[in-house]
């Protein structure tokens, strides 16, 4: 059996009586060390999928096992590394990570949970911040620290949930390199959601897209065989990047494609000429009514 | 075709307590009727800030900018905006956010002629059940979409788009620019886009005009999109020749990555390599 295995997991919600279908029929299996990354429209039901994992929510029907462990509640077995950040703002950098190794290791001595925070913190290079509170770090920075909570617990499972979406493009690009060395440190399970294609073709071992919502389900996976460490120039010349790149936009822009009504109408755009407002016609003409393009007059000039 | 807007030696400088920061210096562009044109560069080189003089929403410190034969001074319903984020009034549905600008620039049109024009837009962007509605009943997506519309709605002479998809997530941008493409198409507008989304510019653009870094930023290289028009996203990218120009821009980016940002960041990065040798034959 898998490490991490959900068998025809299906979730609604009901608001007003009306029931909407977020997620119908998802299976999955993961092994243990494998970097899997789910990629998706947002509304599509990632976060809801990823809190199912997580134990935050429970599935209407289908089973998720952890180590051939039903998962009813959240657990520190598995870390979750939200898009926002969710630090509290009156502790540090050190208190916040210290605070889930205290919670996690309450039988460690004062010594050992404060080498351990400070490992942590070093990993993701935040040992000249570990004094500062959240409101003093930048994006990039506070995301670092979420990084560092998660894997400070030493969960068996790290889920991220599109960790890097509020980050801008170039924090972001140094965010990805840095998971990607991270991950390649200690190997752990991971399963990341994300709306970025080249993010999870860039990380993953997998990828695997999420068919657009009401009631998405995954579609079919994609074995990323190239080679690591991926460097993100390189990695434009590579084949099977392109071809996996291309797979994932086509599933994902098609299963779009089906969600979308069409309605036929009929609309007029009316024939008219935008008024000029720094050379205003004058008002005897301006009572003649707008200007329109059918009626406009053509000059014969002689040369 | 003769040139239809003009950028000559527009220079921007910002008086400081250390002496004036030249932003933008000596910058020369022209773009032809019915050209989409993409300006790309990182975030700080000055290409919104030059867009923003071409909206004239910002001072222009020395140069001048033409507009099919006129020079602009001040902002005018002749440029259509797209900002980043869309800027509609919170108060207003979205039709009404329309109107606004409508009854401004057609106030000679009777009114059902001017809802017309309000109702025929943003149907075109999708929102056709949607039109009635706030702000913020509407995704940011949607939010977005009535943007597109109320520029388009003014028949503007110029499109103006400041990393119009920036804040939407990629899948939600793919969506969006084909709505973009099909209304310029269809209006036959010239534009003008900043961005930094590389595949966004190719997929949008007929040139992408590279800015170097500023402090005196300036146009450091110029790519020719030639992907036939009316462009399907899965045949732009299945081109033979997309991936060498992708790869042409981003190795651009690269190499102008931010000094500071370079030397501050932590983990070593990939280094800055030279442009591919292939990509050199790309240019004119």
């Amino acid at each position: 059996m898998a490490f991490l295995e959900l068998r025809a997991v299906s979730k609604s919600y009901a608001t007003d009586g009306k029931r909407t279908e977020v997620l119908r029929d998802i299976n999955l299996e993961i092994d243990r060390g494998e970097f899997v990354a789910i990629v998706g429209y947002s509304g599509a039901g990632k976060t809801t999928l990823i809190s199912l994992i997580a134990g935050l929510l429970q599935a209407d029907s289908g089973r998720i096992t952890l180590n051939d462990l039903d998962i009813v509640e959240p657990g520190p077995d598995r870390g979750i590394v939200f898009q926002t950040y969710s630090l509290l703002p009156w502790l540090t950098v050190y208190e916040n990570v210290y605070l889930a190794v205290d919670q996690v290791f309450p039988n460690w001595s004062p010594a050992k949970k404060q080498q351990h925070t400070e490992k942590y913190i070093a990993l993701v290079n935040l040992s000249p911040a570990r004094e500062k509170k959240p409101a003093q770090l930048s994006g990039g920075m506070r995301q670092r620290v979420g990084i560092a909570r998660a894997l400070a617990m030493d969960p068996q499972i790290l889920l991220l949930d599109e960790p890097l979406s509020a980050l801008d493009a170039l924090t972001r690009a140094t965010l990805q390199d840095e998971i990607g060395r991270i991950w390649e440190k200690d190997r752990k399970t991971v399963v990341m959601i994300t709306n970025d294609v080249d993010e999870g073709i860039l990380l993953a071992d997998r990828i695997i897209p999420l068919s657009a919502g009401p009631g998405a389900t995954l579609g079919p996976e994609l074995v990323v065989d190239i080679p690591r460490p991926r460097d993100r120039t390189a990695i434009n010349h590579n084949e099977r990047f392109k071809a996996i790149r291309r797979e994932i936009t086509d599933y994902l822009l098609d299963s779009r494609g089906r969600q979308r009504v069409t309605v036929s109408k009929k609309l007029q755009l009316p024939d008219l000429e935008p008024e000029d407002l720094w050379a205003p016609r004058s008002r005897a003409e301006l009572r003649g009514g707008p200007v329109r393009r059918a009626t406009m007059r053509r000059e014969t000039v002689e040369i | 075709m003769s040139d239809y807007l003009i950028l000559s030696k527009v220079t921007k400088t910002y008086d400081t307590p250390k002496g004036p920061a030249v932003i933008v210096k000596d910058f020369d562009l022209s773009i032809k009727r019915g050209e989409f044109v993409c300006l790309i560069g990182h975030s700080g080189c000055g290409k919104s800030t030059l867009l923003s003089m071409v909206a004239g929403l910002n001072d222009i410190t020395a140069g001048g900018i033409i507009l099919a034969g006129r020079e602009l001074v001040g902002p005018g319903p002749d440029r259509g905006v797209v900002f980043q984020s869309p800027c509609l009034l919170p108060w207003l549905t979205a039709f009404e956010n329309v109107m606004l600008g409508i009854d401004q620039v057609f106030f000679t049109a009777p009114k059902y002629e001017r809802q017309q024009i309000a109702e025929y837009y943003l149907s075109v962007v999708g929102l056709g059940e949607f039109m009635h509605r706030k702000p913020a009943e509407l995704s940011a997506g949607m939010r977005q979409r009535v943007g597109i519309a109320r520029a388009f709605a003014l028949s503007p002479k110029m499109l103006l788009l400041d990393e119009p998809f920036g804040m939407l997530d990629s899948l939600t941008r793919f969506e969006l620019q084909q709505v973009l493409i099909d209304l310029w198409r269809r209006d036959q507008k010239t534009a003008l886009m900043v961005t930094h989304d590389v595949d966004e510019a190719l997929f949008l653009a007929d040139r992408i005009v590279m800015m170097t870094n500023g402090p005196e930023a300036e146009v450091g290289d110029i790519l020719h999109v030639e992907f036939a028009r009316p462009r399907v996203r899965k045949e732009v990218l299945d081109h033979p020749d997309y991936y060498r120009l992708r790869e042409h821009l981003i190795s651009f980016l690269e190499n102008h990555a931010h000094k500071e940002q370079r030397e501050k960041a932590p983990p070593p990065r990939a280094t800055p390599r030279a442009p591919h040798p292939e990509a050199a034959q790309v240019l004119d």
